[in-house]
Parts: C-alpha cells; structure tokens; sequence
C-alpha cells in the first residue's frame, strides 16, 4: 500500500491500536480498564480524539455494558470497538454472541493473560478456543486475527474494521500481553475523516438511524422464535463463515520450501519460533515455519499441502494445546504433529523451541 | 334528542373520536388482553408522532413481554439482551446525539439483571429516556418472581408468597435513582384509568422535551397490572393493583428539573 506520508513512531501494542482505531476514523471505543490492556482507553482518554475526529471515547461500568455499547453503537451502523484482556473477554461474551447474532459489525481486542480465573496478568495464548471456537452461546465465529507485532496491532485494527464490515460480523484481534506492553517502531496509518451519516445510510441501509417515511424500519435483533426462520439466520450465518474460508485466510511462511520439520505457531509463539528456526538452521536442521495470521479462518490447506512433505510439525503455543487440535484436523494423519507449549504467562525461549523439536520429532 | 349511530355512521371520517397513531404497526400486540402494555406503548408512540420526530428516534426494547416491541413500534429499534438496554441506548446517544433515544424495560430487565446498566446510565447523566414497567413479576417466563414483587406476594417461585426473610425486600429502584446527579426527571405513572393515562402521558412528553434540551436521564416508572401472572380477571387485577401496589409503589413526580 502506498503511504503518502511515513509517520514512525515507538508505541506499545496497545498504544498502536487506539492510534490506528483514530486514525482508521472509528466512531466509538467502549472499554474497562484490565491489566495488561489498559493503556488502549489510557491512550485514547490522553489523545482526546472527540476533539481530533469526534470519535467518542467511554470508560463503561464494566465489561458487559462496555460490549452492548458496542452493540448498539454498531446497531447503528458506527464503526465502534471495545478492548480488554481474558476474564474481561469472558466477560463480554454474551454481547458478543448478541452482535454475532444480530449480524453487526465490531472490533474486539483481547491483549490475552494467563488463566483461568483470575490467573496472572503475564501473556498467553489460552483464549485460542474462545476466540476461534465461538466464546459465546449458539453457532457462531468470529473471524480471528492474530498479530506478531506492534506494526500489525495497528495494521489489523485497520483489518479488522474493514472485513468487520464485508461480513457484518465480530472481528477479534488476538494478541496477548506481550504484544500489547511491548513497545516497537510502528508506522501510522493516515488519518481518514469519520464517515458522515450519509454515507452511513448509504454504506448500512440496514442500521438504526431513525424511520424515514420512505423505508420500512429497521430492526436489530438476534431473536427469531420461528424456528424455521431462525434455521435460515444460521444458514445464512454459516454461508458467511464458508466465504470467509474462501477469501479470508491468512498465513506466512517462512522457509518451509526444503523444510523437512514445520514450526507452526502464531503471535508472540511465532516470534519466538522464528528465532528457533534460525538457531535450528545454524545446526543444519531443515525447519520452516508456517505462521497463521487469521485463527479463523485457519489456514487448513497449506498445513494440509505441507504435511504431505515433511517429517513433522511441532506447533508451539502459550498453551496446554489449542491450536493444535486445528493443525491435527489439517493434517489428517499425514505426518507426526507434537505441541510444545507454557503457559500461565511464561513465554518459552527459542532454544527450549528447539530442544523440543529436537526431543519430540528428529530424536524421537 | 338521542341518536344511535349506525355502523355506517361510526365510520364516517367526521365521526372519528380516536385514531391509531402511525407510530404503531398493525401488527397484533403480542401481550395478554387486559395488560397496561398496550396503553403504555400507544401513549409512548402517540408523543412521538405528536413531537414529529419519528424519524430521529431509535427505541431500544428489553428481553421479556416487551421483547417484541420493535413489532409494535414502527421505529427504527434494537433489542437489546437482558438487562442491557441502557448500555446500548447510552452508545446510540452518545454517536447521534441530535436524536432522540428511549429503553423500554420490565423490571426483571431494568430492575435485576440489569441494575448496574441502568445505575450507571442515570448516574452519567446519559441524555436518554427510560421507560420502565413495573408489574412486580416475570410476565413472559410464566409468573416469577421479581425485584419489585411485593412482600407476601405469590409468584411460582414464592408460591407461599414473598417472604423477605428468606428472598429479601423488593426494590424501590425509582427512589434510588432519584437519589442520583445524572437524572432530572423520575416520575411513577400507571395507565389504568383515563386520567392515570393522561399524566403518563404527560410525562413521556415532558421526558421527551428534557432530552431535546439536553437536561438529563428521564425515568419514568409505571406500575402496571399483570393479569395473567397474578392470575386474575383484567378487572381484579387492576383493582388489586390500586390496593396493594400503589400504596407500596405510590404515583407522583420524585423528582422534577429546577426551574
């Protein structure tokens, strides 16, 4: 993408995406304070951005009422977004199976701790399963994007918003504490203008901006007690998860062309096992690494296309094995597929990553 | 001289004493004949149309009897999830804050599963207005009950009545949020009578007013009658009502803008 203008900064994860939030010219950010993810309202409450764009900022009475602001705000066909960290996200799970429900379009952070309770405010990857698996009540997804970096904090906040809309349907970013504390040079989106109430009604003829005489009203509901009509709101929910699959799954590979043992790992788990990859190679040990951006969609068919080749895979994660069910299902058998993973808020080093690999695929 | 109008008669335009107001649907009411709902949605409407601000009004309807409210209205509406009406009607006034945003609650809705939503909302001071129907019982899931059911009152979960000991006190939760900076009009209205009709409307259109001029949250109770639930005539019921829910629940302005 061309950028007329390179602004760098040095921003925490957090910090990253409430710039990018005002920026990208949100209309709405409802959030609770919880550790490691409170600077995203810090920050916004610090920039005044409903003095730089008009976008409203609230700190909610907790967690729930943060989400079903977000419910109606994006009711109303408002770019609106909420933030918080795992128990807060447990949270908000109601509202977010509403808004799944109701069709809306929204963008939820959660900068992932160690569980479950209360656990540690250290980061994980333990909230895989909620996030990719549905959270809530009912046959839903939310589509999942995972960053590795201070810059994609920003850039999937931009993302996230955009297929938000493509799909009226919840987008999570799935980061974890590290990324949300860490701090990294980012560069800046330019600052786009708020869409109007015009472009809205254009953009959104199904939101809630008051009855005009020459259109029907408009309704935002997840009820439907026709159970008939309400198999059909799933079936047209689950043809979006189908395109999604179709046209949204996102992935990096790093070196997985004469790799004959894969690392599969997404977030901080990523960064780390990038590091282990190049500790590995200077061993003489051919591994690649397949990284997954979207969580869901998951990338099935390159993990799928590289199990057919390689000796195995070690998917590291911060966790007791969640995503490895996904990688599993990929596989389907075709080669030895291991877990490594810490958890309740350590983050394994690259040659414990490596040790493992050694230990569960080539020694083993 | 005495004249009975025929058929014909009453439905010649000139003989017309009462008009459906456009901001109702047609659609068939959902509740139990002889429930103050349907006075309580038709007054609501009624200011709207009269105020001629349909077009910038969003209605946020509640989970219970009133869950299908947006089939009634003929607004644009949301409904929200048990409880969090004012969470949803506070981001909605807070994005377009030229329009005019209104919660319809029951009091399971407003006055248990979601005090804390509508605590805070009063206490900001949010710019909306709430309309809360206070019948003393879970109407929609069969009869339960309530915050505000009274002491010694049977539901199906206090057959042998309320006991306060054992289940605690019903909540006056109009009073507390009186109590509270962010409201500047906490009124309690019934619709069971003509006059009772009047003054709640009255004060929709008063809260209404206060919303254009930016002064505040608006909290307008009505106690209400639930026929079904209580397991009464329409007529019992109501006379039930006037006997022991408005002694305990008394009708009046609690609080007034200063002048």
């Amino acid at each position: 993408m061309l950028r007329m203008k390179k602004e760098l900064k040095l921003m925490k994860g957090n910090e990253a995406v409430a710039e990018a939030a005002i920026r990208v010219g949100a209309d709405g950010y409802f959030g609770y304070p919880i550790t490691p993810q409170s600077e995203v309202l810090e920050y916004l409450m610090a920039e005044k951005p409903y003095e730089r764009t008009g976008m409203v900022v609230l700190q909610a009475e907790s967690e729930v009422a943060a989400i079903n602001m977000v419910y109606g705000g994006a009711g109303c066909g408002k770019m609106v977004m909420t933030s918080s960290s795992s128990p807060g996200i447990s949270l908000k799970q109601e509202g977010i199976s509403y808004i799944a429900g109701a069709e809306l379009p929204c963008l939820i952070v959660n900068v992932v701790r160690g569980g479950p309770g209360l656990g540690t405010i250290q980061p994980s990857q333990s909230d895989y399963f909620q996030a990719v698996k549905g959270g809530g009540h009912g046959d839903y997804k939310l589509l999942v994007l995972a960053p590795a970096s201070v810059q994609e904090m920003a850039d999937f906040t931009t993302l996230g918003f955009e297929l938000a809309f493509k799909y009226r349907n919840p987008v999570m970013i799935l980061s974890d504490g590290a990324i949300g504390q860490m701090m990294e040079k980012v560069e800046l989106p330019e600052q786009k203008p708020r869409r109007t109430e015009e472009q809205i009604r254009e953009q959104c003829p199904w939101a809630t901006l008051g009855k005009p005489k020459n259109r029907e009203r408009n309704i935002i509901t997840s009820l439907e007690l026709d159970s008939l009509k309400q198999e059909q709101v799933n079936l047209r929910i689950q043809a979006k998860y189908e395109r999604m699959k179709k046209e949204e799954v996102r992935y990096e590979e790093i070196m997985c062309d004469d790799a004959e043992y894969i690392l599969i790992a997404f977030g901080t788990s990523a960064r780390i096992s990038q590091k282990a990859l190049q500790l590995g190679r200077e061993k003489g040990i051919k591994v690649g690494l397949l990284r997954p951006i979207t969580l869901f969609p998951f990338p099935e068919e390159a993990i799928a296309k590289l199990s057919q080749k390689v000796k195995g895979m070690l998917v590291v994660e911060m966790n007791a094995g969640q995503m490895i069910e996904d990688v599993r299902l990929s596989v389907c058998n075709r080669t030895k597929v291991e877990h490594f993973g810490r958890f309740g808020g350590i983050i394994p080093s690259p040659t414990e990553v490596l040790h493992a690999l050694e230990q569960k695929l080539i020694g083993g | 001289m005495e004249h009975t109008l025929t058929k014909e008669e009453i439905r010649q335009e000139k003989n017309l004493v009462y008009k459906k107001t456009n901001v109702m649907t047609d659609n068939i009411l959902s509740y139990c004949p002889g429930c103050g709902h349907g006075t309580a949605h038709r007054i609501l409407a009624e200011v709207i149309e009269e105020m001629d601000i349909q077009d910038i009004t969003i209605g946020v309807d509640p989970v219970g009897c009133s869950v299908l409210a947006y089939n009634f209205f003929n607004l644009d509406m949301q409904q929200a999830a048990h409880g969090r009406a004012p969470a949803l009607a506070t981001a909605i006034k807070r994005l377009f804050p030229e329009k005019f945003v209104f919660t319809y609650q029951g009091d399971g809705d407003l006055a248990a599963i979601g005090t804390a939503e509508t605590i805070h909302a009063c206490n900001r001071g949010e710019n909306i207005t709430i309309i809360f129907i206070n019948n003393g019982i879970y109407g929609m899931t069969g009869g339960q009950m309530a915050p505000t059911t009274l002491p010694g009152m049977k539901s199906s979960t206090s057959p042998y009545g309320r006991d306060v000991q054992m289940m605690g006190n019903p909540l006056k939760i109009t009073e507390l949020v009186a109590q509270l900076p962010g409201t500047c009009f906490v009124t309690r209205q019934a619709v069971h009578t003509p006059s009772t009709v009047r003054r709640a409307k009255r004060a929709i259109r008063l809260a209404f007013e206060y919303q254009s001029k930016n002064m505040g949250l608006s909290f307008i109770e009505i106690v209400s009658n639930c026929n079904s639930g209580w397991k009464m005539t329409p007529r019992q019921s109501n006379e039930w009502m006037e006997a022991n829910m408005l002694p305990f629940y008394p009708l009046g302005d609690i609080k007034v803008p200063e002048k």
